[in-house]
């Protein structure tokens, strides 16, 4: 099967949202496991719940449009990998439901405060830990039959030392993100914000020593066959990625940019995302070595072109809109929390 | 075979729970929408303190709803992937479309002005407030369009063709396959029967109030918006009903022989109610209509339809065992579903006459306002019954093969469930779906029960009064003194 220009452009888009949705849901989801740790009292947390109230919904939707993307795009890879990680699929489900109605209902329900607390803890968690193992299965393959269907182990099959190691570095990512988010826009001077503000460095560091791990480990030990054509890339990527780390450690440091060191850290997680989709070029999910089926590439997986153009319309249509939505959230609610923002919390 | 044991039976257990309890709040969210996008215009040309605690109500009770919407509706996302991936691969090139375009188009307005809606009272301007009030509405009710799109696409498949190697259908022609035959029939039924929805629970709470004499002013005035959508939109919806009906008697056979109880070929009559017995293949019944159902599908009195032993025979067909097919809860579920709309009417003819009738008959009538205070029963019954009749009533297939659809685009659901999931894992799910649902239908009822007991309070200041739990709280925080968030209070007063 060829290679064709909407075959790229729909691979190239999917891995957009997906970064997009590790950027945006990354520092919500992040703050969410950050929040018993950081907020010492109410005020802390309603702060905490405030800062991502007006957006985390609008974020949740990257990940909805990427599922709903790969499913129009590369049906096969999104069957694959939904159904075969399925009771992993289901953990990030669950999360993603009591996170989202904990964060609405927490504030109403004084009562099961400490209920709420923990759904939106643990709704947090999930899908921070998970997703990073999901991601390490597609690029160091799981085992298919003819059908394209994951015939390992359910769910235990998937944890392996390498996908662990990827579950760890995306949850480092994304607190690293949440405590730069926090400290963005958390009160200043306040207990909170000096704490979020503390937790980046150990945060990145982490995060840091992990990418690391996970470069080495799956360059040298997993050894997939990667595009070498697209050597250049996957350094700029992976130079832009620890280079945002770093920038992000100065600009908190010396300048004491609360926004930098943010914009940084997200920009470091896109590139993260700009790295994993240049190494899996032009795979989707890899498969194991011995599995009965082969890979599903964006060539085998792709949807007929005709479908792919109308798709791309609609992106046209709709990617513009929704940038535009974003800069109106985000603007609006620009700034830090303010003891007046929490009144009709 | 055992229900335990059964990977595809309990795959569909599931998604027919999930989906159900999904539509619970949907339609709260969409038709409560219009009511608060209306209580929103009122208050934008009135600006009055009264209007505004109006709706401050609303926006709580709306998003509070919206919130179990969006969560459960990302379980029907993931589903089609990880419970369905062989019918994700058979209709991926036409079925993801309008999924992602539902995403990129309706969930991203929805959710940024929704955010405004719950936030930005303070910070945008009575315009932007009012437009984001509409455009949150208007985006819920784009969202169930494209829903509507792919779950009309695979009653009545069209603008696809199947693949050279059989595997699976591709798209010939977007538009046929987006507007496909039953689409607009069947998204005007859904969203009237929405919107229905809606102005019923409005009107319940008015009800509510009436009966225990608190905000009789906010009471009267939500009853007059609820009362007028009610009763236009019920109204409207004999015209998308029927409109509904005659597509299915056009192009899905074997869902109107369930629907009407017919095993063998015959002249429709009428029935109001009646008892499929399966084994006699006869529809028991005290009444009939000759030729009536024959006369609303098509006009004549004497049009005669295949019954479903007959359509069994024939190619197309002929995966249908007439034996065990679901016959009479098909028909069970339509004869509620009609049945509960003729509910709906009497109450909404009611509420509209004494509502507007002598300035407010209602107030002073307990059986009236006892009537309206169940009343969301009905809507929330018909929409139940009536979406279980299109999906049980299309079985055996996921992809049907109706009249005018595409040769050989058809998927029997028994090949559209995932191999690599197991039965044990499905059981594992359910339970996991059962605690976390039950724990939110709960939660939502007491927030809910909550905010109806506070009410459409004046001042925020007064809210503090009002609500009971908040009442015996000893601190008045200084600084930001009228809060919503307890716990927020608690800490200024430490």
């Amino acid at each position: 099967m060829e290679m064709t220009f909407f075959n790229v452009l729909w691979f190239f888009l999917i891995f957009v949202l997906i970064g997009g949705y590790f950027v945006l849901d990354g520092f919500d989801l992040g703050a969410g496991v950050l929040y018993p740790f950081v907020a010492k009292d109410d005020h802390d947390k309603a702060v905490v719940r405030r800062s991502i109230g007006p957006v985390w919904d609008g974020n949740e939707v990257w990940l909805l449009t990427a599922g709903g993307a790969l499913f129009a795009a590369f049906a096969p890879a999104y069957a694959t990998t939904f159904s075969g990680f399925y009771l992993a699929v289901m953990l990030v489900l669950f999360g993603l439901i009591v996170r989202a109605v904990s964060l609405e209902y927490r504030g109403h329900d004084k009562k099961y405060g400490k209920v709420w607390d923990g759904c939106f803890f643990v709704g947090s968690l999930l899908p921070a830990l998970l997703l990073g193992v999901a991601v390490g299965n597609i690029y160091a393959g799981i085992p298919m039959d003819m059908n394209g269907d994951y015939v390992g182990v359910p769910l235990l099959g998937l944890i392996t030392p390498f996908t662990l190691l990827c579950g760890l570095l995306g949850l480092a990512m994304f607190l690293a993100a949440g405590a730069a988010w926090i400290a963005l826009k958390a009160p200043k001077p306040s207990a909170l914000q000096a704490r979020a503000a503390g937790l980046r460095l150990p945060l990145q560091i982490a995060a840091l020593v992990l990418f690391l791990a996970v470069s080495v480990y799956g360059h040298f030990v997993i050894q997939p066959a990667m595009d070498p054509a697209l050597g250049i890339v996957r350094w700029l990527f992976a130079i832009l990625a620890a280079g945002g780390i770093v920038a992000s450690i100065v600009l908190a440091r010396s300048k004491g940019s609360d926004k930098g060191a943010f914009l940084a850290q997200s920009v470091s997680a896109f590139c993260l995302v700009g790295l994993l989709a240049a190494s899996m070029f032009p795979n989707l999910v890899v498969a194991s070595a011995g599995s009965a089926g082969p890979s599903i590439t964006l060539m085998s997986a792709a949807s007929s072109e005709f479908s792919l153009m109308w798709m791309t319309i609609i992106t046209c249509v709709g990617l513009p809109l929704v940038l535009v939505y974003h800069v109106i959230i985000y603007r609006t609610f620009r700034g830090r929390i303010e003891d007046d923002d929490l009144a009709h919390y | 075979m055992d229900i335990f044991s059964d990977p595809v039976l309990l795959a569909r257990v599931q998604f027919a729970l999930t989906a159900a309890y999904h539509f619970f709040f949907v339609p709260l969210t969409i038709g409560l929408g219009l009511i608060l996008a209306i209580n929103e215009t009122r208050y934008y040309r009135s600006r009055n303190e009264k209007d505004a605690a109006a709706s401050r109500f609303w926006v709580k009770i709306f998003t509070a709803t919206f919130v179990i919407g969006v969560a459960t509706g990302i379980t029907m996302e993931f589903s089609f992937g990880t419970n369905w991936a062989d019918y994700s691969r058979f209709v991926g090139d036409i079925f993801g479309a309008p999924l992602a375009a539902e995403a990129l188009l309706a969930f991203f307005l929805e959710s940024v002005f929704l955010g405004i809606l719950l936030f930005g009272r303070k910070t945008v301007s009575p315009k932007f407030y009012l437009v984001s009030a509409w455009l949150v509405w208007f985006g819920s009710c784009l969202s169930a369009l494209w829903i509507l799109i792919a779950n009309s696409w695979m009653q009545t498949p069209a603008g696809a063709e199947l693949a050279a190697d059989g595997s699976k259908a591709v798209i010939t022609d977007f538009l046929a396959a987006a507007f496909n035959p039953s689409l607009m029939a069947r998204y005007s039924h859904v969203v009237v029967a929405l919107l229905i929805m809606g102005a019923f629970a409005a009107m319940a709470v008015s009800a509510w109030y009436l009966i225990k004499g608190k905000h009789a002013e906010f009471a009267m005035k939500t009853m007059r918006i609820g009362a007028v959508v009610g009763i236009v939109t019920s109204c409207i919806m004999i015209f998308t009903a029927h409109a509904s009906a005659v597509v299915v008697a056009e192009e899905q056979p074997t869902k109107l022989a369930m629907m009407e109880g017919m095993y063998d070929d015959e002249v429709p009559p009428l029935y109001l109610f009646g008892w499929v017995d399966e084994e006699s293949q006869q529809v028991i019944t005290p009444f009939a209509i000759p030729g009536g159902t024959s006369f609303l599908a098509t006009g004549t009195w004497d049009t005669e339809y295949q019954g479903l032993n007959s359509l069994a025979e024939t190619e197309q067909y002929g995966a249908l065992d007439p034996e065990t097919a679901p016959v009479n809860f098909v028909f069970q579920t339509y004869h509620i579903m009609v049945a509960m709309y003729g509910l709906i009417m009497i109450t909404a003819i009611l509420a509209i006459v004494f509502t507007y009738r002598k300035g407010g008959r209602i107030k002073n009538m307990k059986w009236l306002q006892r009537l309206v205070l169940i009343s969301p029963v009905f809507p929330v019954i018909a929409i139940q019954t009536g979406w279980f009749t299109a999906e049980l009533g299309r079985q055996p297939w996921v992809v049907y093969p109706s009249v005018t659809g595409p040769e050989g685009v058809a998927l029997a659901t028994g090949d559209a469930a995932s191999a690599s999931v197991s039965a044990p894992e499905l059981l594992i799910t359910m339970a996991l779906f059962f605690l976390v649902y039950v724990f939110l239908i709960f939660a939502w009822a007491r927030v809910m029960g909550r905010f109806i007991k506070e009410g459409p309070v004046a001042k925020p200041a007064e809210a503090d009064n009002a609500a009971s739990d908040d009442a015996k709280r000893e601190d008045v925080v200084p600084g930001f003194a009228p809060v919503d968030d307890p716990a927020v209070a608690a800490k200024g007063g430490e």
